[in-house]
């Protein structure tokens, strides 16, 4: 059982409401995209979600469990992993020890012989075999964000939050990383997508939820929510809809 | 995990058993200089203990060297020796924990100025204390404890703490450590509780400062806040481990031999141009070796490795 629910979710910053009484669901093996306009407040779900800020209202509960509020490794501990929308890796510590750092410390922390040969086969998922002993700072950014998949797919995630972990990639990468994400979906990891390629978001996302300033506008799959006319008037304005 | 161990292990064990050996050939004042030099040793390694995979800059460490100097100068006569050790560790940790709760969530320089507040706070409650309770600012130490039993004390606590750096370095929580380090957002977001591990590390290395100071009090026999709480101390330690190099462990005692010596030369020959002398040397070593000794044996071995190559091409 990986399913999320999120419900009245709301979370303010002065005077500003960026997430507005958001409600959905990701069901287990569900790969879920969250689309909006910039600023609509997708990142601030991920950051609510991965208990990197606490909700001013609402609930979520991953798997039956509330983790709403909760310090972010305790969330990490209930089966939450996040790709970062800038990407961040350890840059003075080679990918393994980057792997190793979210397999040392996950629910079930795996250390020593048995963490490197795991890390071995998890970089070789993301296609970094080659890289092992390479210091992440000297990856391309392309491979430092297959590292960040990696070091999350390592916590071994009921829900896997990637923010944007698609953009930047060229056609070939974009294939293999879309074969990717996928393959974690026939594993029945649930997975939310924050995600700018329309390509991705076709081919991968069985539902959408689309935000604006904060609120739900709407939900469905991929093509009925990008038809829906009150999401192409908050992308692009109201002469267009 | 064995084999890694064992060369640190046996290079550690002959340098103790060469060091144990220094009071019975050192006269007084060779015997003071090497005091001296352990005791920077212990802090300095103590201190990049916590600072170096973390990058917390803490100026505490002569908060904790006096919390340890002042508990032997009031329990010194009341209790037996290792039962005051025992209480000076104890009331190190207290305060490192109470200090560590409140403060590691302040980051960068906030954590810098904090701790320094920190020294200059304790100072003052230990004069107020001392001027307005006990009526006297300054205490007698007048314990039957040599030198050379100082000496061998903190040699015996160096040891300890080489030994506890060493496991640290191949825990897990060493491990957290340098992603907390790295970077502190990824650490939580691996499953790090990033305070938990930060208040252990700050705690555990507050105790080898406190034991330090108690270790050292009775060398003194007399000590007021002025000279037990004085922050030019914190920063000596700092510059040193700086020197050294903060990322391997023996580092800081790279930093700890010259630095020593220098001061021990200037204080003795500049008596009035000291803390001057001492700002320039901190700013030379800031300026020419940003990452320590161990950072520029590093830097030239890398430069040495991509020079390598074009010479075999050339030849």
């Amino acid at each position: 059982m990986n399913s999320l629910r999120i419900s009245l979710l709301r979370k303010t910053f002065g005077g500003l409401t960026a997430v507005n009484d958001l409600s959905f669901s990701v069901e287990a093996g569900e790969i879920v995209g969250l689309l909006g306009p910039n600023g609509s407040g997708k990142t601030t779900v991920m950051n609510l979600i991965s208990g990197a800020l606490a909700p001013d209202a609402g609930d979520i509960e991953l798997a039956g469990r509330p983790i709403a509020g909760k310090a972010p490794h305790k969330v990490a501990h209930a089966g939450v992993a996040r790709t970062f929308q800038l990407v961040r890796v350890l840059a003075d510590m080679d990918a393994t020890e980057n792997v190793v750092a979210g397999l040392a410390f996950s629910r079930e922390p795996t250390w020593g012989a048995r963490a490197a040969t795991r890390a071995g086969e998890l970089l070789a998922r993301v296609g970094l075999a080659r890289h092992a002993r390479t210091l992440a700072g000297e990856l391309t950014y392309i491979d430092q964000k297959r590292l960040e998949l990696a070091r999350a797919l390592a916590l071994s995630p009921r829900l896997l939050l990637l923010d944007e972990w698609l953009a930047g990639l060229n056609p070939s990468e974009l294939l293999e990383g879309i074969a990717l994400v996928r393959s974690l979906k026939d594993e029945g990891i649930s997975i939310i997508l924050v995600e700018h390629v329309m390509d991705a978001v076709h081919s991968l996302c069985d539902r959408c939820v689309v935000m604006n300033a904060g609120a739900k506008i709407a939900e469905g799959t991929p093509a009925a929510v990008l038809s829906d006319p009150e999401v192409i008037r908050a992308y692009l304005g109201d002469a267009s809809a | 995990m064995n084999a890694p161990l064992r060369t640190p292990l046996i290079a550690g064990a002959a340098m103790l058993a060469v060091l144990a050996g220094v009071p019975l050939v050192a006269d007084g004042y060779g015997l003071s200089l090497a005091i001296n030099i352990l005791n920077y040793a212990v802090l300095a390694t103590a201190w990049a203990m916590f600072s170096g995979p973390t990058r917390y800059v803490s100026l505490a460490t002569v908060a904790f060297f006096g919390i340890g100097a002042y508990t032997v100068a009031v329990l010194g006569d009341a209790l037996p020796w290792p039962a005051v050790l025992a209480a000076a560790a104890l009331v190190g940790l207290v305060v490192a924990i109470v200090v560590g709760l409140s403060t590691l969530r302040l980051a960068g320089v906030y954590f810098v100025i904090f701790t320094f507040g920190l020294t200059e706070l304790i100072r003052q409650l230990v004069t107020w204390y001392e001027v307005n309770v006990s009526n006297s600012i300054g205490r007698y130490v007048f314990l039957d404890i040599s030198q050379e039993q100082i000496y061998w004390q903190l040699l015996a606590l160096g040891a300890v703490l080489f030994l506890v750096t060493l496991l640290l370095g191949r825990s897990r929580l060493g491990f957290a450590l340098r992603i907390i380090g790295a970077d502190e957002t990824v650490a939580r977001h691996c499953g790090i509780d990033t305070t938990r591990a930060k208040v252990l590390l700050f705690a555990l290395s507050a105790v080898f400062m406190t034991l330090s100071g108690a270790i050292m009090a009775p060398r003194w026999t007399y000590i007021d806040p002025a000279i037990a709480f004085n922050p030019v101390m914190s920063f000596q330690v700092l510059i040193m481990a700086l020197l050294g190099g903060v990322q391997r462990l023996y580092g800081p005692l790279l930093g700890v031999i010259p630095l020593a010596l220098l001061f021990e030369y200037l204080g003795a020959n500049f008596p009035n141009h000291y803390s001057i002398l001492l700002g320039a040397v901190f700013m030379i070593i800031v300026y020419l070796l940003p990452n320590g000794v161990v950072g520029l044996a590093r830097r030239l071995r890398k430069a040495d490795r991509t020079a390598s190559p074009a010479a075999k091409e050339a030849s």
